[in-house]
């Protein structure tokens, strides 16, 4: 049963919505703003569970097929020219993917399947019978790769493009909140636990501010906060420049605001700040 | 099992199969859950629920269904009795487990019980009164609904449970859409513009070939960037007042219009484009972007496409105050020009029927401010605005 660690909160929701998965050996889907610990979640799991991670990155080109296997044709046609004995076996030309690899583990590994929604939109599409039955048919080889375990397969998206219903249908799905500032708190005690209590009170008030400034385009979500916090801290920023809301512009807002037109309309606001004292 | 809940999300249009009511019943036969109805709430939703835009719904069924679990036969069929018994035991002290055995045992308990709530017709009307009733007593216990999720008992609990689902906090992502958008979408695909950009990743076998024979049959790879669409779109979409019965195809076409397109932003207005635009309706009046921050951040090589009807007093489009929401200092003319001018193609989607147009001044008015390029809001209608503004 999956629980939070040291230095992960899990919602008594995201708790239940794994441990569903888990149960039913089905995948579990997970949306939420950027930052909020959808693929930290995965690496969280597997140390918890004290079972393997294989991590695979979904970028625009990812080809459903490189998850199972790739074969490399061109290094085979490389070697016949050069007269490599290796040649005539073509298994030493088959790259296995992740999800092969995952597949040939005794124990039951953890598969993440980072950012599905970066791929072109008939990859999950092609990913459906693999995840159903977790096995898959090589053609070059003419073999039949069957899961040794059903691995946990825990997969994100951001929402950028819409998944197909087929797909969804074999997945359990979660959506993560942002936290609250009670959940917050308890975010920061396990990443900063040196961190005073006031200072805290007052760069969450600062951040929940931020975060509800009309116009601003990319809000800052928890792993800015805790960037900023580092920041913070080691340089020993005294508390009241933060208590004094007008003193001056955010110190180090840097790492809060990762968007040129985001820091230029702070700025502003801060010099109509000044000019309204 | 789970019948009516199924039904229930059927009937608010949550999108789900029988195959997502077995996985729920599989679960719960695994344990996940146990007689906790604020985990069984998490927990359908993590099983029948695939897009937060439904969260939404699924709390409102949820919420119908709870109520109406309460006016269900409890001791139909469904529940195990043992469900029932584990769960009963497991509340009890050792005291009341003694006095139990004094009563003749949980069984007869239970068939007494059984009795009692078949003559007990009120219960239909509040199954509050069996909800946390008093631990102590063996029946206020049984605050149960038919398929063994606990109701009561514990007070605090069950209301804190409610308020989850009565919150409704995904509101904001439903955006009530019905399927039907493919015609759309397959207007929208000619708005296409393809470049190859970015890093080579896809065999250029013309060029592969040629020089490989130049090399005298050595293999020579050559790689060229993929291909993507490139295009970019803003959407005004004009909302409330008399576009309300265009709604449901508004919303088709920017639910077509949002997969269909990687670089797409849009923005509210009401009737006329004035100084301030809005993104979030339900916050338009404290949410609100200057018009001139949206032509500052969008550069001229957006296609603009006006989604409205036009349909309002010539004297909202070319006289300062003629809005009907404010105090506007310059006409809507000048806002309209101001985005003409800097924007290279605009065109104007109209939900009207065509025929209908000679009728309103404004509409002739906002057909010339946009140079003609006014369409009705058709397959047709889009896929002759799109050829417009490829």
């Amino acid at each position: 049963m999956f629980n939070s660690t040291d230095n992960y909160i899990a919602s008594d929701e995201l708790r239940l919505a794994v441990n569903a998965a888990i149960a039913l050996e089905k995948p579990l889907l997970i949306k939420g703003e950027p930052g909020t610990g959808k693929t930290q979640l995965a690496e969280e799991l597997a140390k918890s569970l004290n079972c393997k991670l294989y991590q695979w990155h979904i970028k625009s080109t990812t080809k459903a097929q490189q998850g199972l296997y790739e074969y490399d044709a061109v290094s085979r046609l490389r070697d016949s020219q050069l007269g490599d004995e290796r040649v005539h076996d073509i298994s030493n030309y088959i790259v296995k993917g992740k999800l092969w690899q995952a597949f040939e583990e005794e124990q039951r590994p953890i598969l993440l399947i980072d950012e599905i929604d970066k791929a072109d939109i008939e990859f999950p599409n092609d990913l459906l019978q693999e995840l159903d039955k977790m096995e898959f048919f090589v053609y070059e080889t003419q073999q039949v790769i069957k899961a040794k375990q059903r691995p946990i397969i825990i997969i994100t998206s951001n929402n950028e493009k819409e998944l197909p219903d087929a797909f969804l249908r074999r997945c359990f799905f979660h959506y993560i909140k942002f936290p609250n500032k009670a959940e917050m708190e308890q975010i920061i005690a396990v990443h900063h636990p040196k961190v005073k209590q006031d200072l805290l009170a007052q760069t969450l008030e600062v951040f929940f501010d931020l975060r509800e400034l009309p116009g601003i385009k990319k809000k800052p979500s928890t792993s800015e906060l805790i960037d900023w916090l580092k920041l913070l801290v080691a340089d020993d920023v005294a508390q009241d420049v933060l208590v004094n809301k007008k003193s001056d512009i955010i110190p180090l807002f840097g790492a809060l605001l990762k968007n040129e037109q985001d820091v230029s309309l702070l700025e502003k606001l801060a010099f109509l700040n000044r000019r309204n004292r | 099992m789970f019948i009516d809940l199924f039904l229930t999300l059927k009937k608010h249009k949550v999108p789900c199969s029988l195959r997502e009511l077995l996985d729920l019943i599989a679960v719960l036969k695994k344990g996940v859950v146990f007689a906790n109805v604020e985990d069984f709430y998490h927990l359908a939703k993590v099983v029948m629920v695939k897009d937060e835009i439904h969260y939404d719904k699924y709390d409102s069924a949820f919420a119908e269904y709870f109520d109406g679990v309460q006016k269900i036969d409890i001791f139909d069929n469904l529940v195990p009795d043992e469900w029932l018994r584990k769960e009963f035991e497991s509340q009890l002290s050792q005291e009341e487990k003694d006095k139990l055995k004094a009563l003749g045992g949980l069984e007869a308990l239970m068939k007494t019980l059984k009795e009692r709530l078949a003559e007990q017709e009120k219960r239909h009307a509040g199954g509050n009164k069996w909800v946390g009733t008093g631990g102590k007593s063996p029946f206020g216990a049984y605050g149960y609904n038919p398929e063994g999720i606990r109701v009561g008992q514990d007070g605090n609990r069950n209301n804190r449970a409610v308020k989850v689902w009565d919150k409704r906090e995904f509101k904001n992502f439903d955006q009530d859409r019905e399927l039907g958008t493919r015609n759309i979408k397959l207007a929208l695909k000619k708005l296409r513009k393809f470049a190859r950009t970015g890093a080579s990743e896809k065999l250029d076998i013309n060029t592969t070939i040629r020089s490989t024979a130049q090399n005298g049959g050595l293999l020579d790879v050559h790689m060229e960037p993929e291909r993507h669409n490139a295009v970019k779109v803003l959407m005004f979409f004009d909302i409330g007042g008399s576009m309300d019965e265009y709604i449901h195809t508004c919303e088709e076409l920017f639910s077509a219009a949002h997969t269909e397109f990687k670089h797409l932003e849009f923005y509210y207005f009401h009737n006329c484009v004035y100084e301030s635009l809005w993104k979030d309706n339900t916050r338009r009046r404290t949410n609100t972007v200057d018009l001139a921050e949206v032509i500052r951040t969008f550069g001229s090589d957006y296609k603009v496409l006006f989604v409205g009807d036009a349909t309002m007093g010539p004297y909202e489009i070319t006289a300062p105050g003629g809005s009907v929401e404010h105090w506007n200092k310059k006409p809507g003319v000048e806002y309209m020009q101001c985005i003409t001018n800097h924007f290279n193609k605009v065109a104007w989607l109209n939900p009207q029927p065509e025929i209908h147009w000679e009728y309103h001044h404004s509409i002739s008015i906002m057909k010339r401010l946009v140079d003609d390029r006014m369409f009705p809001l058709t397959v047709d209608g889009i896929g002759r605005a799109i050829k417009e503004l490829s």
